[in-house]
């Protein structure tokens, strides 16, 4: 039976033979588009025009279809594409020719290269990568590999990465409804990098700690995009006996566990159902399925989803798998079973997509009546050991899924069918399409090869930044707060931060803490933290370090200087900065003022402390900005006792 | 074997040889920048000779410096030959036949490693193993005639093309499809268009904009359209079938002699202009825009006359253009000269005295418009009237590039400049309209709220 996330232990994992790998998506930073001249990173849902294409399979470089390609073929979608004025060109929808390639986003990609230990590709080749589903009007996604071979530090060992490649982004999906699929082009052709890792995780914890490394090591850099949808985890999961699945698009690294977890107990279950098959002796060679079109049978249904279909004239049809008892009802994921499997792929590849688009003598929801099933189980003549599923569309349709579940069936003899899957809410995968291999790939003929100079790699490797684990180690001996370490390694304000330490010798942990902590703050009241100029931040910083106001108006200062600079803002607060000596006298004048109304405490000890409070708060009230509270206080709790004494 | 190095020279092949390896080997090697496995690809004649190219594992081709190699190992070799799956083509009583006449063009076509571009591939098997949709159609039967982009179509291979479209037809064949490069089609179509007079049946040049090696090409759809054009449709004359819109929704077929290509990536590149075209195609039917076209005929009577003159030239006229220009073709007996003047047809004052030597030694010498829309009418100015006095002719609404096609053709058959003009002037098929139609001249603005509305409604 199917084990829930948190059951297993890390041997378990290991006995199953669990293995998953990473490929790790990352927009760059940069402010054009990686093929064109349209702007990177503007998003929206406004278009000005439509247009519409369809994909049909090509042949890879090495003379041969791609199965991904013909399994979407198989889909025959209408597939329309919103254009905006300000965000797409020809380019994005094919009918102009790529730009040279963008040199900010290789740069970015041959840094983060670098960092990952990569063998680096001295000539780039740009390739299409076919993708038929439409995410990308070409068909195909120009990709290159930077380097290859690279290593990062995990733990005791190393894992090993795959490649580094660069590559555009694709649409982003509005819809998908029966044959008719709708894009947006907007982040279409933003630069993009992909880290592929060797399948060198071992339990699902891995494979988070993992993504969440990489994820830091391109962050270090300061110029990949943050965000929603700015890093994007395909995982590639598998166990002994199993194949490679790909599970797409988990938007959040927390995720990862209980997916990769959840896919491998899926794989164990399809081993099971495989093994189970074999016992009875069905072999995908020779196994027979029956269909029957039992439209008259249902006329008059009451079964909703059918009642529905009879009305409009589609067909229903029934399916008769010899000997297949307990397998669609055998569970495969949480709440999800053998069948499931099956009604995705009449929902992906028959693009019957109204749930639920299948039912079966195994469906646990209340469905067809008891006699409705006896009269078709009578019709197909069917045996107690045997098992029905029932599908239903137009013509054209309901020919493709009964195609695609006898495909489906039979791959369960076989074992675990390759595919990417996406994942859903409930930490389930569900079927996206079938795994693609390396027959997708062809060359690009309309670009040359771009050779990457020695010098280019020079210049890059002198600005390199420090590894985030390197970096991680030197906050800690600095004694930052817990809280602001692991933002600060990758937040792109790390280099200022390292730049008003060591050159203004300011205190680690304040500007830590402003950087981080008040920053953070003053976002979520609404302040617009990112408009303000590095420079200016800096300035502030220097202007506190010569004494020129109290750290108490740091945050002051920065909720204004979003829309002005650090000199305009503090001028505008009228400031008066004091120092030592006009401290001292300040404190003087103040005893005096007050040592009349001071109040007279019974027990002498008390007058001390009471008396410090009292001023303290006085002297805040007037020096509030002008200079630091600890300050006031220290040369406060210097002289108090001298003017106490002088009476 | 030279194949073993393709496309490899210099130091590049030199070290393929030194670590006796080829191409297609299977190798691992190792170089200063780390190790890299996978199989050696022909190289790209006119890249440089310092990379040598591997396709790796999971499928992408990188390039290898070759003074960072240090040792390269063959671990098999494994020769990969890119050829789309040839199908037998179908036959069906039933169904119209149809010849598909290859010129060149990327309509079908397979990568070539000797440049890294893209090469034709073309026959009935291939077509049908990569748009099977095309035998729903027809019975179809292809002959290549040349394999060259259109840049390099000629009057030799419209000769070619002219001679194997009458043969065609008098074998009694329901329709012609011609596979062309689409940067000089509307040339070919043009010249088509008088060289092969009172067909009997559709001639339909197509192509694709795209070439048909990537998903989204255009090709698969033109050639469906075209095809059903070929074997369907009423319309028995030289026509140009490409995309309406960017699309995949419908193909116009456009009149030979007014159609030009007038972007250079765009799916919806061909236009009529100055007119509207003939009618529209998609996978179920085919419109007529246009009720004054010739009707399909049961006979197999064709008229080929493939005279052509080569000394012809196009000049297509700027300010401050010098007398030399027009001389150099005089003094290089050239026989005729189309002049694509400015506005209504005109060239500055220092172009008089050559354009008057030239008309004097008997050139033929016309005048056609490069605003492309619209007629020549020199009357309305005196510089037109100068010219006209010499002894230049206005071309009315000929298209330069047709009036090119057109002068060449003429003057294959006379050197009379009397009848020569006549010829030139009396309309053989539609290259010169005696009405322009007010949308024969539609050019939609973006911006405009109307358009702006117009496109967010129809896919365009």
């Amino acid at each position: 039976m199917v084990k829930k996330f948190g059951e297993l232990t890390d041997k378990e994992y290991e006995k199953l033979g669990f293995k998953c790998g990473l490929e790790i998506h990352q927009q760059l930073f940069t402010k054009e588009k990686l093929f064109c001249h349209c702007p990177a990173g503007r998003y929206t849902n406004e278009y000005d025009a439509e247009i519409l294409r369809h994909m049909r399979p090509t042949l890879s470089e090495l003379g041969v279809y791609d199965g991904t390609a013909l399994m979407e073929f198989k889909t025959k979608k209408n597939i329309l594409y919103r254009l905006n004025h300000e965000t797409a060109c020809t380019y994005e929808f094919d009918d102009t020719p790529p730009f040279p390639l963008n040199d900010e986003a290789l740069d970015i990609a041959l840094e983060i290269a670098i960092l990952l230990k990569c063998n680096l590709v001295s000539e780039l080749h740009i390739a299409r990568k076919q993708y038929l589903d439409g995410s990308i009007p070409t068909g195909f996604q120009r990709t290159t590999i930077v380097g290859i071979e690279g290593t990062i530090p995990y733990k005791n060992r190393k894992i090993q990465i795959r490649q580094l490649g660069l590559e555009e982004d694709a649409c982003r999906e509005i819809s998908d409804k029966g044959h008719l699929r709708i894009y947006k082009t907007d982040r279409l052709g933003m630069p993009l990098i992909e880290t592929v890792t060797y399948p060198d995780m071992k339990n699902p914890r891995e494979a988070a700690e993992v993504a969440q490394i990489i994820r830091r090591l391109t962050r270090v850099t300061g110029k990949v995009r943050t965000g929603i949808g700015a890093t994007r985890q395909d995982v590639n999961v598998s166990i002994t006996g199993g194949t490679r699945i790909e599970i797409k698009g988990v938007s959040r690294i927390p995720l990862i566990p209980e997916l990769v977890h959840n896919e491998a107990m899926r794989q164990k279950a399809l081993l099971e159902i495989k093994a189970e098959l074999k016992k009875r002796k069905l072999s995908e060679k020779s196994y027979k399925i029956k269909t029957l079109n039992i439209s008259n049978l249902l006329k008059n249904t009451t079964y909703d989803p059918i009642q529905k279909v009879i009305k409009k004239d589609l067909l229903v049809n029934a399916l008769l798998l010899p000997k297949f008892k307990n397998i669609l009802s055998y569970p495969t994921q949480p709440e999800q079973t053998f069948e499931n499997e099956i009604s995705d792929r009449v929902r992906v590849i028959a693009c019957l997509n109204t749930l639920p688009n299948i039912i079966s003598s195994e469906t646990k929801n209340k469905n067809l009546s008891q006699k409705e099933w006896k009269t078709i189980s009578a019709k197909l003549s069917a045996q107690s050991t045997d098992a029905i599923i029932i599908v239903w569309g137009d013509k054209q349709d309901s020919e493709t899924a009964i195609k695609e579940i006898e495909i489906r069936i039979k791959e369960a003899m076989e074992g675990i069918p390759s595919e990417t899957r996406q994942a859903l809410a409930n930490n389930t995968t569900g079927f996206e399409r079938i795994l693609p291999g390396p027959n997708r790939m062809y060359p690009d003929t309309d670009l040359p090869p771009i050779s990457v100079s020695p010098q280019r790699i020079k210049k890059i490797m002198s600005g390199i930044p420090e590894f985030p684990w390197d970096r991680e180690k030197r906050y800690r001996q600095m004694n930052l707060p817990q809280d602001t370490i692991i933002p600060l390694i990758t937040s792109k304000y790390s280099t200022l931060f390292d730049k008003i330490v060591k050159n203004l010798k300011i205190d680690p942990v304040l500007t830590a803490a402003t950087i981080i902590q008040k920053f953070k703050h003053l976002k979520r009241e609404g302040i617009n933290i990112n408009n303000i100029p590095q420079p200016e931040i800096y300035k502030m910083f220097e202007a506190y370090k010569n004494r020129k106001f109290a750290k108490e108006l740091i945050p002051v200062l920065l909720e204004k200087m979003p829309s002005t600079t650090f000199e305009k803002a503090f001028k505008s607060l009228k400031i008066k900065s004091v120092n030592i000596k006009q401290l001292q006298s300040e404190i003087k004048d103040s005893y005096a003022k007050h040592k009349k109304t001071l109040y007279k405490p019974k027990k002498k000890e008390n007058i001390k402390l009471r008396t410090e409070r009292f001023l303290m708060g006085k002297l805040m009230h007037k020096l509030v900005g002008a200079i630091d509270g600890k300050i006031i206080n220290t040369e406060l709790k210097k002289l108090l006792p001298v003017l106490i004494k002088q009476k | 074997m030279a194949d073993d190095y393709k496309g490899y020279r210099g130091k590049a092949k030199d070290t393929l040889i030194e670590h006796k390896v080829r191409v297609w080997s299977d190798v691992v090697i190792d170089s200063t920048r780390g190790e890299f496995i996978g199989i050696i690809l022909p190289r790209s004649e006119t890249a440089d000779d310092k990379h040598i190219v591997v396709k790796l594992r999971t499928g992408y081709n990188v390039g290898l410096a070759v003074d960072t190699i240090k040792r390269i190992k063959e671990m098999s070799y494994k020769e990969a030959i890119y050829k789309i799956p040839e199908k037998e083509f179908p036959y069906d009583p039933k169904k119209p036949n149809v010849k598909l006449l290859g010129t060149g063009g990327t309509i079908a076509s397979r990568l070539d490693y000797r440049t890294g571009a893209v090469i034709p591939a073309f026959s009935p098997g291939e077509l049908y193993g990569s748009v099977p949709e095309l035998a729903d159609i027809c019975n179809l039967n292809t002959e290549k005639l040349y394999g060259v982009f259109s840049e390099n179509m000629g009057p030799d291979q419209w000769r070619g093309t002219a001679e194997a479209i009458g043969k065609e037809i008098k074998k009694g064949i329901d329709g012609i499809v011609i596979g062309h490069g689409t940067d000089t089609m509307h040339h070919t179509a043009a010249i088509l268009s008088f060289m092969v007079q009172n067909s009997p049946v559709p001639i339909v040049m197509v192509g694709s904009q795209r070439s048909s090696d990537r998903p989204s090409s255009d090709a698969a759809l033109n050639l469906m359209h075209a095809t059903k054009t070929a074997a369907e449709s009423d319309i028995a004359e030289v026509m140009v079938c490409m995309f309406g819109p960017t699309s995949d929704e419908y193909g116009l077929l456009h009149r030979g002699t007014r159609v030009r290509k007038m972007h250079s990536s765009y799916r919806s590149t061909f236009r009529t202009i100055g007119d509207i075209p003939l009618a529209l195609v998609d996978n179920d039917k085919i419109t007529p825009l246009k009720t004054d076209y010739n009707h399909r005929r049961k006979d197999k009577k064709v008229t080929i006359n493939t005279a052509f003159e080569e000394k012809v030239s196009i000049v297509y006229y700027y300010p401050n253009m010098k007398p030399d220009i027009i001389e150099s073709l005089i003094d290089h007996d050239y026989k005729g000269i189309i002049i694509a003047g400015t506005g209504l047809g005109h060239v500055n004052k220092p172009l008089y005295e050559p354009i008057k030597r030239a008309c004097k030694k008997g050139i033929a010498v016309y005048m056609t418009v490069q605003t492309l829309w619209g007629y020549v009418q020199m009357y309305v100015y005196d510089t037109g009237r100068d010219l006209m006095d010499m002894g230049i002719v206005p071309a009315a609404n000929m298209l330069p590039e047709v009036a090119y096609v057109k002068l060449g053709w003429v003057l294959g058959q006379t050197k009379n400049l009397e009848k020569v003009k006549k010829m030139m002037l009396t309309p053989i098929a539609g290259e010169i309209t005696t009405r322009e139609p007010y949308d024969g001249y539609l050019i939609y603005q973006g911006g405009l709220p109307e358009i702006t509305e117009f496109l967010k409604k129809h896919n365009r």
